[in-house]
């Protein structure tokens, strides 16, 4: 090869590559044309507030939301040592211990219920899904009547057991588990919806071949439907977590947070710390400890479903 | 087949057990529709009648005066409770945000599906990272700029911060990869421009999936709460659900009245779940078997 040969060679490959490089910067732009409504929208409304919230932790503010003396990092040192938080926080953890385990067992035991061959079976299905067209605020509604201590349904019914049933909304000890009760019947229809779709999905062989094995009834579910549904019930788990941590709409429309803070969960504190005191900074920094659980949780899900994938 | 079935048919034990089947399913539907079914109950009660003891389910002197009050209160100028505002104020931002989804959703997808350039894994990454941030953690910084851009009390305040979405982004790029790559060469081939590929070929063939979007969004913003709530002040730009929440506690005492309001509201999102149940099934199962 001559030098004049390769000398010639480099110059084609430089100008492929700059017409390449042209061509790339023109796809760019195209594709940004495309992208441009969704990336402005974001922009404004999710990753310049997520940083003006890391901002806001920072400061003190007044009562129009304008900072006023920088911070630092007081406002997380008060959340480590706010008795206050620290109860909310764990209120919200109660809420999901009581909403979660209880309400995706009692939609897999109807999602197993409605999973078959029958004339008619979908009209039972939608009944069963009926709840995902309610939202939080008619179930809370709804709900106020049936818990209602003297014309509510509730105790009069646990009144005909001979149980004295308690002030529900309006007592410490009940006020959670009021709200928990409302957000299982809430939630029953999307769970209810998820798991059926799962069990659809397990290839009919499985079944028959476990039959011709001898197995039968609870050994099949157990050895067969829970694994093979294990994808969904852990979709479902993470799901109904995030939503737990979401939580507001119940508390406002029940209980406002109380009686005596006893459903003051994570959502409802930085409501009322920045839209009922004012006190955007602190509820800012309240905020980012929101985002990071459920960004935890979404990382945590995402993992597994990605493994998921690969090992099938 | 058609023998095994006229035995089913004739055996007797099969035919019992298919019978308690059915009785279980009622009665298990009763069971989880009982609170839609109470609050219909109750909307035909007169007052005394839900305050009797025991508690009455069915309505003795089954009444339309709740709902006769609601709409003569909603129609009376500068009403208290003005639910045909609700409901319009309700239809108007959630149909505007289906819009708005669908277009910003179609077009974007529509790049990520098909357009070559630079930076795809980045800019995906982009709209995936949407997904992690919760409203609720950026709702302070919102509601400062919806009021700052004196866009409380209106349309554009309760619906634009809604009009993007990285969900419906990748249900429309999961779609719009189905079809066949051949169309869009050969489409390009032909000359025709991309946009109109997009607009001619690529959204009539998935019809299927922007309706499924369609009708999981507006399902989704019918039912918000806490945005409305902080971005209206006027009762008259209320939404339907913090309507409710609102007469409930202006009408602690008249149950009848809030039932019948209940029941006014939940109508259009029950008539969604039964004409769309399969687009909602599909959407809202999209994230369990995708992830």
């Amino acid at each position: 090869m001559t030098q004049v040969q390769t000398a010639t060679i480099g110059r084609l490959g430089a100008a492929a590559i700059r017409k390449r490089r042209a061509r790339g910067a023109r796809d760019l732009i195209e594709a940004l044309l495309y992208l441009a409504p969704s990336l402005l929208l974001f922009a404004v409304f999710v990753f310049i507030p997520l940083a003006r919230t890391v901002y806001l932790s920072l400061f003190y503010t007044n009562p129009v939301g304008n900072p006023r003396g920088f911070a630092g990092l007081d406002h997380y040192v008060e959340l480590a040592t706010s008795p206050a938080f620290h109860r909310s926080l764990l209120t919200t953890f109660q809420f999901a211990l009581y909403t979660v385990p209880g309400g995706i067992v009692i939609a897999l035991l109807l999602a197993v219920l409605a999973n078959r061959r029958l004339r008619g079976i979908n009209v039972f299905r939608t009944f069963f899904s009926s709840t995902i067209a309610v939202s939080l605020a008619v179930a809370a509604t709804i709900w106020a009547l049936m818990l209602n201590p003297s014309i509510g349904l509730f105790n009069y019914l646990l009144g005909s057991i001979g149980v004295r049933g308690p002030a529900w909304l309006t007592d410490p000890s009940s006020a959670l588990v009021s709200v928990s009760l409302v957000t299982i019947w809430a939630t029953l229809g999307f769970n209810m919806i998820v798991l059926l779709a799962g069990l659809q999905s397990i290839p009919e062989e499985l079944y028959e071949s476990a039959k011709i094995d001898g197995a039968a009834g609870l050994k099949i579910f157990r050895h067969i439907t829970i694994p093979m549904l294990s994808p969904s019930l852990f979709f479902l788990l993470v799901v109904n977590i995030i939503h737990v941590f979401q939580a507001f709409t119940q508390i406002h429309a029940l209980t406002r947070g109380g009686p005596v803070d006893a459903t003051n969960v994570l959502v409802y504190s930085i409501y009322l710390d920045a839209f009922v005191n004012f006190q955007f900074g602190f509820a800012s920094a309240q905020a980012l400890v929101l985002f990071t659980i459920i960004l935890a949780l979404t990382l945590v899900q995402f993992g597994v479903v990605e493994r998921r994938v690969h090992y099938q | 087949m058609a023998l095994t079935r006229l035995g089913d048919r004739t055996n007797s034990p099969e035919l019992g057990r298919r019978l308690g089947l059915y009785a279980l399913l009622s009665l298990t539907s009763i069971a989880v529709a009982f609170p839609l079914l109470i609050a219909l109950s109750y909307s035909f009660m007169v007052e005394r009648d839900i305050t009797s003891f025991p508690p009455p389910i069915l309505p003795a002197n089954a009444t339309l005066a709740n709902y006769r009050e609601v709409f003569d209160r909603a129609l009376r100028p500068g009403s208290p409770l003005p639910i045909f505002h609700y409901l319009l104020n309700s239809f108007v931002v959630s149909t505007a945000v289906v819009i708005g989804q669908l277009v910003t959703a179609s077009l974007a997808a529509y790049a990520f599906a098909f357009l070559p350039f630079p930076g795809k894994s980045v800019l995906f990454l982009t709209f995936l990272a949407t997904l992690m941030v919760p409203w609720e953690a950026t709702i302070i910084p919102n509601y400062l700029t919806i009021r700052d851009l004196q866009w409380v009390d209106t349309y554009q305040g309760l619906a634009v911060p809604f009009m993007a979405t990285g969900f419906g982004t990748f249900l429309l790029r999961q779609s719009f990869l189905q079809l066949p790559r051949d169309l869009y060469d050969a489409a390009v081939v032909d000359g025709a421009s991309r946009f109109r590929f997009l607009w001619q070929i690529v959204l009539p063939l998935s019809r299927p999936a922007l309706g499924t979007l369609a009708v999981y969004s507006f399902l989704a913003t019918w039912n918000q709460y806490f945005w409305p709530l902080l971005v209206t002040n006027q009762p008259i730009m209320r939404t339907v659900q913090v309507g409710i929440v609102q007469l409930r506690f202006e009408e602690s005492l008249r149950w009848g009245l809030v039932m019948a309001g209940v029941v006014i509201v939940v109508i259009p999102t029950i008539l969604l779940l039964v004409l769309g149940q399969r687009q909602l099934v599909r959407g809202l199962t999209a994230g369990a078997i995708k992830g």
